[in-house]
């Protein structure tokens, strides 16, 4: 019989090995579904996770386009992150990187056809804007009401769709567009575009941003007196208290980042890559971030590749669709079993497996 | 632009790998691919693109290669989605959904060599991308026509998609002919805005019926809205959309606009493996057999369904076009005068509803 022990203090080589374990698990879960549906499993998990790095045909143009799919996940996640860790569960980025897109594509759009240097920088921050005062709802809701913030936050981003379609259908609908919903394409719009900042790499000014959040979320943690509160706060809330930490300032404040790299996100995303506010804008990046932070461990590097990764599967399973022809579903199922297996796994951090051969004590 | 020397360059060793894709050159072997935006699975529009993928497939056998991808979002994803597909050696691409329009120019530019076919746009912005659409609205006035005369509450109801001159043409072809053969017929619109969402259809299905609407038809994708009427025991009728629904015969779906994508996709990767590929604009109906009107069940007393027979075979044979005046906009003033019949530039660009229709179009 297989026993659970709790591990006096959680392992550190389980917490490194877990998400490594969680991708070998799905690799193999994955490779009999991919088997039961008719495929062959080796040439689908190679198609998924090998093809885009290296393969001759598409190689040199996927892999600039993971950097263009992750930048947005890994700038999300690291702002969730810092929250989760101080036990502060803001589910709601996908309203968030909503509402930073809208706000942001919404001053851009305002100053159409103008030319100023100024244009995407103002842009910039309203996104900021959008994103961290769509996250102040629930943040305030909290400390004033006790309301729950999981609750909350995950309901506002219904409301920030049915916003989008009206903003899309009204206010922000491209004059020109044949009566289609959708606004301008403010990537055609040189003041208001955040184009490739180096041909061929995929680098955007969203990209940039992941990787200095990630960078200025490890120096917070390492080294400033937030960090250290978000952590203690996670770790020991009484200790905390004892300690100084107004818990009332921190989900205020973990609320605010997040939502803010939320809105940076969503900006970036709707004047680079998307181009445009349009009814289906938001693909669900600020929901696949909290796979990519819990994946991550909730470190910021390892958010980073964490990022990336999902980033993998999501180009890798739009090849595997159109070589192999996997159904969509099939793919999606295939993320999934990461998070599951990730969940599952994260036991052996604090379990530890016993063959139980303890007789009774007679 | 180091990119776009990149992918020129990959495209080229593609198709010199593929025995020279440029030019008026015959291939021995193409490849053939195609966008949805929705699943295979929807029966409706995807599916029966679908349909004409497979019935590609089956004309050239082994010298023509299918692949396609299901679910495309029409945004960021499609731009990406149709650049592997180039690189991955398609020699011709078909992108079939109005949102795909700005994604398959801009791949297009990138890859001279393949041809681009986008369904329902109308930029073609280089010479490698071709679009083609469907008259569906000459399929519209036969249910319009069914319409008027099934209805007992005089209330007929359309769910429509999104605000577009293919759809608000629809809208205006089903309601005049409803309204010419029931003047007391009144028409209510609800817009879903999406192409496919079964649950949202659904809800505008079932809000019609609780206003007392008993013939519905539907612009978007799914199933969805006539299995809401088939909840009503044959009080609610409506019609099969883009695939012929058959599941639903006789009641609710009395008949429907069959979208057939085969003869079309045939000739056009056909001409691509002859080199004789060039752009065009087809827009075509029922005529050529590009729209189709499913069988009209039994629920349809004979007289109607013979009018409506009737009618699909005068659109066929060019004598009737379902707008034909005299014909007021909705503010009353003139459109199309006596025995006018509507210029295909009107029709392309329709942003208004005929006169009787109430409620505004989105603005």
């Amino acid at each position: 019989m297989l026993r659970l022990e709790k591990r006096p203090s959680p392992s550190r080589f389980w917490q490194g090995m877990t998400p490594v374990l969680a991708v070998a698990l799905t690799m193999v879960a994955g490779g009999i579904m991919f088997a039961l549906l008719g495929k062959n499993p080796v040439e689908a998990i190679r198609t998924i996770f090998w093809d885009p790095l290296f393969n001759e045909q598409f190689a040199s143009y996927s892999r600039p386009q993971l950097l263009v799919k992750a930048g947005p996940l890994i700038l999300i996640a690291i702002g969730l992150s810092l929250g989760f860790r101080a036990g502060i569960w803001n589910i709601g980025a996908e309203g968030q990187y909503i509402m930073g897109a809208i706000l942001g594509a919404g001053v851009g759009l305002a100053f159409y056809p103008a030319e100023h240097w100024f244009i995407f920088p103002l842009m910039v921050v309203a996104g900021a804007l959008g994103g961290w005062a769509w996250a102040m709802i629930p943040a305030i809701l909290r400390t004033r009401f006790n309301t729950n913030e999981i609750l909350v936050s995950l309901l506002l981003v219904y409301v920030a769709q049915n916003l989008l379609a009206a903003m899309s259908l009204g206010l922000l609908r491209n004059p020109e567009g044949g009566g289609f919903p959708g606004s301008r394409n403010l990537s055609q719009y040189p003041a208001a575009a955040n184009p490739e900042l180096m041909a061929g790499t995929g680098m955007h000014w969203g990209v940039v941003a992941a990787f200095v959040a990630v960078i200025a979320a490890y120096v917070l943690l390492q080294r400033h007196i937030l960090g250290f509160h978000i952590k203690l706060a996670g770790q020991a809330p009484r200790a905390a208290r004892f300690a100084g930490v107004n818990p009332k300032a921190l989900v205020v404040m973990c609320m605010g980042i997040s939502g803010a790299l939320a809105g940076l996100a969503g900006l970036f995303e709707v004047s680079g890559p998307a181009g445009q506010i349009s009814i289906d804008f938001n693909v669900g990046y600020g929901f696949t971030a909290i796979i990519v932070a819990f994946l991550g461990r909730l470190n910021p590097v390892g958010i980073l590749f964490a990022g990336l990764l999902m980033a993998l599967t999501y180009i890798g399973g739009e090849l595997a669709q159109f070589m192999l022809g996997l159904p969509a579903a099939a793919i999606q199922a295939f993320q999934g079993m990461l998070l599951f297996f990730l969940l599952a796994v994260d036991l052996l951090t604090n379990y530890r497996i016993r063959l139980a051969v303890k007789k009774e004590a007679v | 632009m180091k990119r776009r020397t990149l992918l020129a360059t990959a495209a080229l060793g593609l198709s010199m790998a593929f025995g020279g894709a440029a030019g008026a050159q015959a291939l021995d072997k193409a490849k053939a691919c195609f966008v949805y935006v929705g699943p295979i699975g929807d029966l409706g529009w995807s599916y029966q693109h679908h349909q004409g993928a497979l019935a590609v497939q089956a004309a050239y056998g082994d010298k023509v290669e299918v692949v396609w991808q299901e679910n495309v979002p029409e945004g960021a994803d499609a731009e990406r989605v149709l650049t592997q597909m180039a690189l991955s050696g398609c020699n011709i691409i078909f992108t079939t959904s109005f949102g795909y329009m700005d994604a398959t120019n801009a791949v297009a530019a990138k890859f001279p060599d393949v041809k681009f076919e986008h369904a329902t746009g109308f930029k073609r912005e280089h010479p490698n991308v071709a679009t083609y659409n469907a008259r569906f609205y000459e399929g519209r006035a036969i249910q319009g026509h069914i319409a008027g005369k099934m209805t007992k509450s005089n209330k007929i109801g359309y769910i429509g998609s999104f605000p577009i001159p293919e759809v608000v043409m629809g809208i205006n072809a089903y309601y005049l002919h409803a309204k010419k053969v029931n003047p007391a017929v009144e028409l209510t619109v609800v817009w879903a805005f999406t192409w496919f969402d079964p649950a949202k259809e659904a809800d505008a299905a079932k809000a019609m019926i609780e206003q007392g609407v008993d013939v519905i038809a539907s612009h978007t994708d799914s199933t969805a809205p006539l299995a809401e009427a088939a909840k009503s025991n044959g009080a609610v009728i409506g019609f099969g959309q883009a695939s012929d629904m058959a599941d639903y015969k006789p009641s609710p779906r009395v008949s429907s606009i069959i979208d057939n994508w085969a003869p079309y996709y045939v000739k056009r990767v056909g001409e691509v493996l002859e080199g004789t590929w060039t752009q065009t604009d087809v827009w075509a109906g029922i005529k050529e057999g590009e729209v189709e009107i499913g069988e009209i069940t039994s629920v349809v007393p004979a007289d109607v369904k013979a009018e409506a027979e009737a009618m699909r075979d005068a659109i066929a044979a060019g004598t009737y076009h379902p707008f034909t005046g005299p014909i007021k906009k909705q503010d009353g003033s003139e459109w199309l005068a006596e025995g006018a019949v509507a210029p295909d530039g009107d029709l392309l660009g329709m942003n208004f509803y005929v006169e009787g229709i109430t409620g505004d179009i989105p603005k």
